[in-house]
């Protein structure tokens, strides 16, 4: 019933494009662990009372926000590649730098993914009732306590139908990093096209590869979101954080 | 750093013109387009709601960048599609692009359309019933520039990033801007050429973002006058 093409084995390609899509998700995680990590930072020197950091974040959202994510995935792998090759010359290191692609293009991602997830994550901080501190405060948690008891976790439940629209733009994104010759899923799948003269086939079979890992994320996404408000009555999340951020 | 401009400035600009274009039509054509989807997919009758649904989920769940490949590379390998009508615009990388682009943006605004017909307050809609205005009249008159009121925010946001995505169509051959930055950096791998680019692509976005105020500000103009 599958095309030999599409076969595993010597004669399909069908374990390549399986290896690619793991590529695919590999790069997938990767890149929402910086994400999350570069969206907390950012959240933060957002609500910070500091200028310095406040200027600096804003101007990371707006940059990402206008650029278009080719670019900048071509701006990290070309640019940075190259300023780190000046950098490791200035201390001495002469032999040149190769960059690696996947770290490259989860950094690239990474950098996206944080500057979307650090209005998720501010917005969530923000929607955390305020007698809920005030509560915290009373029964005599110190500052440090009542972030890592109360603000924290609450503010998590409140990202995460944000941050899972996220993770679905950042899946679909990995499918940019195959013009820096990543072989993740895309690139796998122009590899063989081409190899086979049958692009129509193989760029079917990866539509479906993508839905399929968008189904899967769709099926744990609604998991997760039950999990986090199991101990919540009734509307869960403000109407106002479902909104679709990127 | 300026002789780069000297030399490839114009190439840049020319792509850039391009890349407005195309901009431009896909969120006309998207738009108008997304209206009877957005209906279609509110619809009672499932034979209806199914297929729009669907046709949602696949643009919105799978990357533009195989959408465009699909249709660009992926079409022409049959020799019926070379030997049809079609072939007008999928022959072409430029119309091609567009055309991608516009099924794409098309799924996303009518998620938008959606969201802004279903928070048109109930009471408006019963009102206008009321009134003995025909299901037409009340979605011509009330529902849909309510609804376009309510969804405008998400769908400028939606324009800017229909604008990051049109890049993608340099993956097609059409000669974009980043076409035309992709091009310039393969001939002397001078990557100073990506921070043009990326300065004219903010430019872009900020000028789009500018508009949307504006065009917020002229259609919610009665909220100041009564307040």
């Amino acid at each position: 019933m599958i095309p030999e093409i599409l076969q595993f084995g010597d004669t399909g390609f069908g374990d390549e494009l399986v290896v690619g899509a793991l590529v695919t998700v590999e790069i997938a995680v990767y890149s929402l662990a910086i994400g999350l990590a570069l969206g907390l930072a950012a959240a933060g020197a957002k609500l910070s009372s500091s200028p310095v950091l406040h200027g600096i974040a804003e101007a990371y959202s707006l940059l990402i926000r206008g650029i278009p994510e080719l670019l900048i995935i071509l701006l990290v792998y070309y640019s940075g590649g190259a300023a780190i090759e000046a950098l490791l010359k200035l201390f001495g290191h002469d032999g040149g730098f190769d960059f690696n692609k996947r770290l490259a293009g989860s950094l690239a991602l990474g950098l996206i993914f944080g500057a979307f997830a650090s209005e998720v994550f501010r917005g969530a901080f923000m929607a955390v009732p305020k007698g809920q501190i005030e509560a915290a405060v009373a029964v005599g948690m110190t500052r440090r306590q009542v972030f890592l008891r109360v603000r924290f976790p609450q503010m998590l439940r409140f990202a995460l139908p944000g941050l899972g629209n996220l993770w679905m733009v950042l899946l679909k994104d990995t499918s940019l990093v195959s013009v820096i010759a990543l072989d993740e899923l895309m690139r796998e799948t122009s590899v063989a096209a081409e190899a086979t003269q049958r692009p129509f086939v193989f760029y079917l079979a990866a539509t479906v590869l993508y839905l399929l890992l968008t189904i899967v994320s769709d099926f744990f996404r609604a998991r997760l979101e039950r999990h986090a408000n199991r101990g919540v009555a009734g509307e869960a999340v403000p109407r106002r954080l479902l909104r679709r951020s990127a | 750093m300026l002789d780069l401009w000297i030399r490839y400035g114009d190439r840049l600009i020319d792509g850039a013109a391009v890349t407005v274009k195309l901009v431009a039509l896909a969120c006309v054509i998207g738009l108008v387009l997304a209206i009877p989807l957005a209906l279609a997919r509110r619809s009672d009758r499932r034979w209806i709601a199914v297929p729009a649904y669907l046709y949602i989920y696949f643009f919105r769940g799978t990357p533009l960048i195989v959408q465009l490949a699909l249709l660009y590379y992926g079409l022409a390998q049959f020799e019926a599609v070379r030997e049809s009508l079609f072939w007008i615009v999928l022959g072409d990388a430029e119309t091609c692009g567009l055309l991608g682009l516009t099924l794409n943006t098309t799924a996303y605004v009518a998620e938008i359309l959606r969201g802004g017909i279903a928070a048109v307050p109930k009471g408006e809609v019963e009102a206008a019933e009321a009134c003995g205005m025909s299901r037409v009249t009340v979605y011509r008159r009330i529902v849909l520039p309510r609804a376009i009121r309510i969804a405008w925010p998400a769908y400028g946001n939606e324009v800017i990033l229909l604008m990051k995505g049109s890049a993608l169509v340099s993956t097609i051959t059409v000669y974009d801007l980043m076409g035309e930055t992709r091009s310039v950096f393969s001939r002397g791998y001078d990557d100073t050429v990506y921070l043009y680019a990326a300065a004219m692509y903010l430019t872009l976005a900020l000028a789009v973002t500018g508009t949307f105020r504006l065009g917020e500000r002229r259609m919610n103009r009665y909220l100041r006058a009564a307040g």
